[in-house]
């Protein structure tokens, strides 16, 4: 199977800390990996190089085939690489729908509309209505980002990537601060996007990992231990040991 | 109505009112007066693109309304002393028609900030208000030691410019034709906030990351934006020169930049209606206060610390509340 998007042996320092270190890895059409390591391990540092916010001092990025590591945040997200951050990323002072609209306008690749009002452009309102839709928030549309509860933020963080129709989604921990009922809701709404598009996800939430994943790769101190299904990964005796503990 | 619509309609019925009113009464001084106000406005209505919507602090608009300036005066001087203004590899001459005259402003203030902001726009938050300073230092001292347009001694028009069809040494038709700009340009502000570029200006202003993230480009936003509003800035600056049928290096000044801010929080930073308030604000106590005391500036200076400490949304915010 080919790979989606592949990092290969990149490497990242911030002085003296090796904060990726030798990384590879793959996301193949049709699957979730799930990147899952301590806190501090580099898991958001490897995705700010998987989309470009970040720039590696030594390796490859590659998407769809193409050798993506020079290009820019925006060039990697108009090929179709779609993210969520771990601290939400919206835009507060606006409603729910006009950050959902903002993605939907990405996708469309043309802002360059002085008059038109984005309220009457069916378009990109049906677009992002249909993300909001998809993630349960549509009865909030008119919401001020800002009014939002934690969790809300969270899916809506995940609509926006929706809006983008793309080609693969990389979350980093979509479920933080979603409580038990919201995970299990976002579990199974990301089961079903798998089709769509694969995700890479980085998530602490071991539940959800091991439900979701076809595929773990364990990260500690920049570096990937192991990578393997969800039962190889809970008997690898390394991982237990670095990681899982007696949790798995 | 919500308030800020009851109030912005106020403002609109103010700038038909005053002046008609001072046509009644014969004070022809008080339509000069709302003449500058207006044209303040204006000036205003393009920084709070950049400022209230794209998040750009620019301490250089002066720049931009020199521009404009400039324009009106080294066209109008040419075509009042009849020499041209360059004769080789082409003529160009000089005119009087406002027309003419604000379209090369708005195109060269235009330019301006496009440039500008190509330079500036690689950085931001201080060094970006310190770059267009900088800016406009250079362009104030470029202009007082440049004798062919009069120097620090500035330009004199003995006549007004004409617009076709209208007696613009007419007080009250030369501020109809002011008044017809700002109300123009503020439709047109009106339009831009809700349109695509608006809400992508808007987020990118608050989160450029996110902006990104979705495939779109933040400085490229901003510089659209800073074009625009720096063309607005400009016209604003021709028709200004115009009012006074006078150009100096004053306009390029940083104290100009600052006041044109000041239109800018005192009215509320990123309110359609918020330059119009504070433009019009400004004028009135400048009027009132400034025959009392020549320190009315300390009172200006006591109404912006309590803006800025007590009322985010400047006047347009303490009367019609928080944007919704
Ligand atoms: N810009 C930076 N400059 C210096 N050090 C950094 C920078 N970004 C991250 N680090 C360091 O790199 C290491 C990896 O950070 P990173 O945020 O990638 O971890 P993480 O695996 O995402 O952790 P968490 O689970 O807490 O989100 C940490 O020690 C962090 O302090
Ligand atoms: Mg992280």
């Amino acid at each position: 199977m080919t790979a989606v998007l592949a990092a290969t042996d990149l490497r990242k320092s911030f002085g003296a800390l090796k904060a990726t270190d030798g990384v590879s890895l793959t996301l193949r059409e049709g699957e979730i990996h799930a990147i899952i390591g301590p806190n501090g391990a580099g898991k958001s540092t490897l995705i700010a190089q998987l989309c470009g916010s970040l720039a590696p001092d030594a390796g490859t990025v590659s998407f769809l085939g193409c050798n993506v590591t020079a290009q820019p945040v925006a060039a990697r997200a108009r090929m179709g690489l779609a993210r969520t951050f771990q601290t939400s990323a919206l835009a507060m002072e606006d409603t729910v729908l006009q950050n959902a609209l903002l993605g939907a306008l990405g996708a469309s690749g043309k802002p360059w509309h002085f008059f038109a009002p984005v309220a009457r452009d069916r378009g990109l309102k049906g677009r992002a209505e249909a993300a909001l839709d998809a993630v349960g928030l549509a009865d909030l549309r008119d919401v001020r980002t800002a009014d939002l509860s934690h969790g809300q933020r969270r899916q809506l963080e995940v609509a926006v990537a929706l809006t983008l129709e793309p080609k693969a989604f990389v979350m980093d921990e979509p479920m933080a601060g979603l409580g038990q009922e919201g995970s299990a809701q976002l579990t199974s709404f990301l089961a079903d996007l798998k089709r769509t598009a694969p995700i890479l996800l980085v998530e602490h939430d071991m539940d959800a990992v091991f439900a979701l994943a076809d595929r773990i790769s364990v990260l500690v101190y920049g570096r990937i231990i192991a990578t393997g299904t969800v039962d190889e990964i809970r008997r690898d005796a390394a991982v237990r040991e670095a990681y899982l503990g007696d949790e798995a | 109505m919500t308030r800020e619509r009851l109030l912005n309609a106020a403002l609109v019925l103010a700038l038909f009112a005053v002046p008609a009113w001072a046509l009644w009464a014969d004070e022809p001084f008080t339509i000069t007066l709302a003449t500058r106000a207006v044209i303040f406005a204006l000036a205003a209505v393009g920084l709070n693109i950049a400022l209230g919507l794209g998040g750009l602090v620019s301490l250089g608009h002066a720049v931009f309304f020199g521009i404009g300036g400039y324009a009106m005066g080294i066209l109008a001087s040419h075509a009042q002393n009849y020499t041209p203004i360059m004769e080789a590899p082409f003529l160009i001459e000089g005119t009087k028609s406002m027309p003419i005259i604000w379209l090369v402003a708005v195109l060269a203030s235009g330019l301006a900030a496009w440039l500008i902001g190509l330079l500036s726009l690689r950085t931001s938050g201080v060094y970006f208000i310190m770059i267009t300073l900088a800016f406009g230092q250079m362009a104030y001292f470029f202009a007082t030691s440049w004798p062919t347009y009069g120097g620090e001694d500035g330009l004199s028009i003995y006549v007004r410019n004409g617009f076709p069809g209208l007696n613009t040494l007419v007080p009250i038709q030369f501020y109809g034709i002011c008044l017809a700009w700002l109300l123009l340009v503020l439709a047109l502000n009106r339009a831009l906030m809700r349109s695509r570029f608006g809400l992508a200006l808007n987020a990118a202003r608050q989160v450029p990351d996110r902006v990104r993230a979705v495939g779109l480009d933040p400085p490229r936003l901003q510089l659209v934006a800073l074009v625009l509003s720096g063309a607005i800035t400009g016209l604003a600056g021709a028709l200004f020169a115009d009012l006074n049928r006078f150009v100096s290096p004053t306009m390029l000044s940083w104290q100009m930049s600052g006041e044109i801010m000041v239109f800018v929080i005192i009215g509320g930073v990123a309110r359609l209606f918020g330059p119009v308030a504070g433009a019009g604000f400004y004028v009135l106590i400048e009027h009132w206060l400034g025959g009392v005391s020549e320190y009315w500036q300390i009172f200006l200076g006591l109404v912006l610390l309590l803006v800025v400490l007590f009322g985010k949304g400047g006047l347009v915010g303490m009367i019609a509340g928080a944007r919704k």
